[in-house]
């Protein structure tokens, strides 16, 4: 069984990010990149259940992992972090012309090189850290022609079918579907784990295979071109007034205060 | 430089300043990664509480085993064999969260771990460094005795022999994972000259006490070895080794761990002192606008910068074979007083809040006057680097 597991290269949340006012688009000069957080949980399930796969009675031929994501040439060395992580190989899709794609444009060039690549299960995080939309798992499933399983927060495989836990606001709905599939998944799924050290140093044996647009012959127009959408105006969130700080004689008193406080605004 | 070329290049990080970073391979920033992010979920949510309750959880022994940060620059035996370069990055980010976890790690893979994969034979070796490397047991080195610490050679606990066997006794101090340890590499002198033993923890006539009311290194074991006729079987010893170049050459793996640690204690402070300063307001102003916090955090920034290519350059000689055990003294001596100095001078910036457990500066500071002395004190690696210069020794 083949896994394949999406994901996007995101600029680190702990630094300071600037957008550009011309291109509207965000400065990645000077603004270390990493594994969305999100797509981290989404290997940790391809993993698992590969690793669950393997550990059943009788299983057929080992499952395998392929890590896929579009992204610049730059983003090599953060695959590599997915691979350390126990992913078997990295497909990369990188082409000046992706540029400006936005999430048609994304789902759709990354559903022509996903069945290039082939796959019976594509596993995708539930939204991405930078442009947030959470838009691309739902469009990618329907120009794949797969079911899209989204929310899950558990992942089973049996005699070749497909059964997730879709997490609700409330609890969680089981759901059932054929394969091929996509899964898109939550953090319940499990903490990611960390590479190792062994992982890490194998990762260079590894193979990461770059394809372009040109390969995918695709028959409309992606990158900014072929952008459904485009950004107009950008604006920075209001500044967050200061928080009020309850001074209490004990615990109980500033308990009370506190709740009184819910209360009056009816969140209690 | 030209007004395109000053465009052009990007202005340079608060912290990593020179842009080390770029001198690393994609393996080792990986490698670095993934230690930073272990100490940042791991370590950090816990460490000022650790420190105050005087322990070390030993669960973290396995966690770091499944990471394959124990041992990680042996080869063979379930060890990586990972680089000196990347092996000193480890230490850094663990150092950057505590000096007790990366003194449990040195301590383990530098010296307990590396003088059974040096001296040790065959069966000394399988019996005890995959387990080693996994965490499952924990190892020490006893070395330093109380009346012998500078001064190694001169050591009372003896090594006698008895048909096959090998019977102990003394007092070793100021042992690292010493009451947690499994296992015990513990220097003795024999008719022979001094011999390296392997000492399963449990042998009768083996014992430990907690070395308490330590004001700095509080998220570590200290013990002291009791051995009282301690009685051991012929295969216990290393076997070729005579002399103090068996636990040396120990002490110069873990010294070279030091060099690149202390610089994760000295980063954890300034970063914490630049961030108190940018938002602490005095006299209606950010303190780090003032020209007198401003000179600190600059002399902060050169010696950090200076102190962490130091520390590459001296990894990338050992990764090459060309470092000298003098090499890394000039490392230790040098970071480890830069990172005091960085330490002390964060301090400052925090006032108040500087002597609290609160932020990290004064857990490192304390934690730092440890390192200044173990591993060979700051006067003894100046004597080294002093006869390395003049030809002359002046340690007696
Ligand atoms: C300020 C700003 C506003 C934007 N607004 C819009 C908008 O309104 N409409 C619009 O269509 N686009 C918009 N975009 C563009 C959009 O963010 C990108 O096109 C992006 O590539 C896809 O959307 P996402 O980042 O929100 O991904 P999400 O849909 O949030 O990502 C979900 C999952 O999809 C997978 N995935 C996403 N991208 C990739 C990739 N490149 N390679 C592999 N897997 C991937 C990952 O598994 C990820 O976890 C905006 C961008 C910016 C900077
Ligand atoms: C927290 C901690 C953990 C430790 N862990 C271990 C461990 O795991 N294993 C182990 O074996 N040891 C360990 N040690 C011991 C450490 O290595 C010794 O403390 C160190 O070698 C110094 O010995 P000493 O304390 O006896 O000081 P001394 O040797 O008595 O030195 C006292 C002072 O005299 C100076 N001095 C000594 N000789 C000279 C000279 N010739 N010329 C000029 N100045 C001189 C020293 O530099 C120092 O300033 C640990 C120590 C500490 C504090």
């Amino acid at each position: 069984m083949k896994i394949v597991v999406t994901v996007k290269l995101v600029p680190d949340a702990n630094t300071e990010k600037r957008i550009d006012p011309a291109t509207k688009r965000l400065v990645r000069a000077g603004v270390e990149t990493v594994l969305n957080p999100f797509d981290e949980y989404a290997i940790e399930a391809a993993l698992q259940l590969k690793e669950r796969l393997a550990a059943a009675p009788g299983s057929a031929e080992p499952a395998t992992v392929t890590v896929f994501s579009m992204a610049p040439e730059s983003a090599r060395e953060v695959l590599r972090k997915a691979l350390a992580m126990g992913a078997d190989d990295a497909v990369l899709l990188c082409d000046a012309g992706l540029q400006g794609s936005d999430v048609w444009a994304t789902a759709y060039a990354v559903a022509a090189a996903l069945k290039k690549v082939g796959f019976d299960l594509v596993v995708t995080g539930g939204l991405a850290d930078d442009g947030n939309t959470g838009g691309v798992p739902g469009a990618l499933a329907e120009y794949l022609g797969v079911p899209g399983l989204t929310n899950a927060r558990a992942i089973e495989v049996a005699d070749g079918k497909l059964k997730v836990q879709r997490e609700t606001d409330t609890g969680y709905q089981v759901v059932t579907g054929p394969m091929p599939a996509l899964v898109s998944v939550t953090m319940a799924i499990g903490e990611p784990r960390y590479a190792s050290l062994k992982g890490i140093m194998g990762a260079k044996k590894k193979t990461i295979t770059t394809i372009s647009l040109a390969e995918l012959g695709l028959d409309r127009a992606v990158g900014s071109d072929g952008a459904k959408t485009e950004v107009r105006e950008l604006a920075a969130p209001p500044v967050r007034g200061k928080g009020r700080v309850v001074e209490a004689s004990d615990g109980a008193q500033g308990a009370q205060v506190i709740f009184d406080y819910l209360k009056e605004k009816k969140l209690v | 430089m030209t007004a395109t070329e000053r465009e052009r290049v990007a202005a340079p990080h608060p912290t990593d300043f020179l842009n080390v970073d770029a001198l690393l391979s994609d393996e080792e920033r990986l490698v670095r990664d993934t230690v930073r992010a272990f100490v940042r979920k791991r370590v950090l949510p816990n460490v000022a509480r650790w420190f105050e309750e005087g322990i070390l959880p030993l669960e973290l022994s396995r966690e770091l085993g499944e990471l394959g940060l124990l041992g990680m620059h042996l080869e063979g035996y379930g060890c990586p064999g990972a680089s000196a370069v990347a092996y000193g990055l480890a230490c850094m980010e663990l150092e950057a969260g505590d000096t007790g976890v990366r003194s449990f790690a040195s301590v383990q893979g530098s010296l307990a771990m590396f003088a059974i994969h040096h001296w040790g034979s065959e069966e000394q070796k399988r019996e005890w460094l995959p387990r080693m490397a996994r965490g499952e047991a924990i190892g020490c080195f006893g070395l330093t005795e109380a009346d012998f610490g500078s001064n190694p050679a001169g050591m009372r606990t003896s090594a006698r022999r008895d048909g096959d066997d090998w019977v102990l006794n003394g007092t070793k101090m100021w042992i690292t994972n010493g009451g947690i340890a499994d296992v015990a590499v513990v220097w003795a002198r024999s008719d022979d000259g001094i011999r390296g033993f392997v000492v399963p923890t449990a042998t009768k006539g083996f014992s430990t006490a907690k070395i308490e009311h330590k004001l700095s290194l509080r998220a570590s074991v200290t013990s002291e070895l009791l051995l009282s006729d301690c009685r051991l079987p012929g295969s216990a010893v290393f076997p070729e080794v005579r002399g103090l170049r068996g636990p040396l050459a120990c002490l110069s793996e873990a010294r070279y761990g030091i060099v690149w640690g202390v610089m994760g204690s000295a980063r954890a402070c300034y970063e914490a002192a630049l961030d108190y300063a940018k938002h602490r307001v005095q006299f209606d102003r950010p303190i780090a606008g003032y020209q007198l916090t401003q000179e600190k955090l600059v002399n902060m920034l050169l010696e950090l910068n200076k102190g962490t290519l130091l520390a590459l350059h001296i990894g990338r000689m050992k990764d090459e074979g060309r470092a000298h055990p003098a090499h890394v003294s000039f490392g230790k001596l040098n970071n480890v007083r830069e990172a005091l100095a960085i330490a002390r001078e964060a301090r400052t910036i925090l006032g108040a809040n500087g002597v609290t457990l609160e932020y990290p500066v004064i857990r490192h500071m304390n934690n730092l006057e440890s390192v200044l002395t173990y591993e060979g004190t700051s006067e003894v690696h100046t004597l080294i680097l002093g006869q390395s210069i003049t030809g002359l020794a002046a340690f007696s």
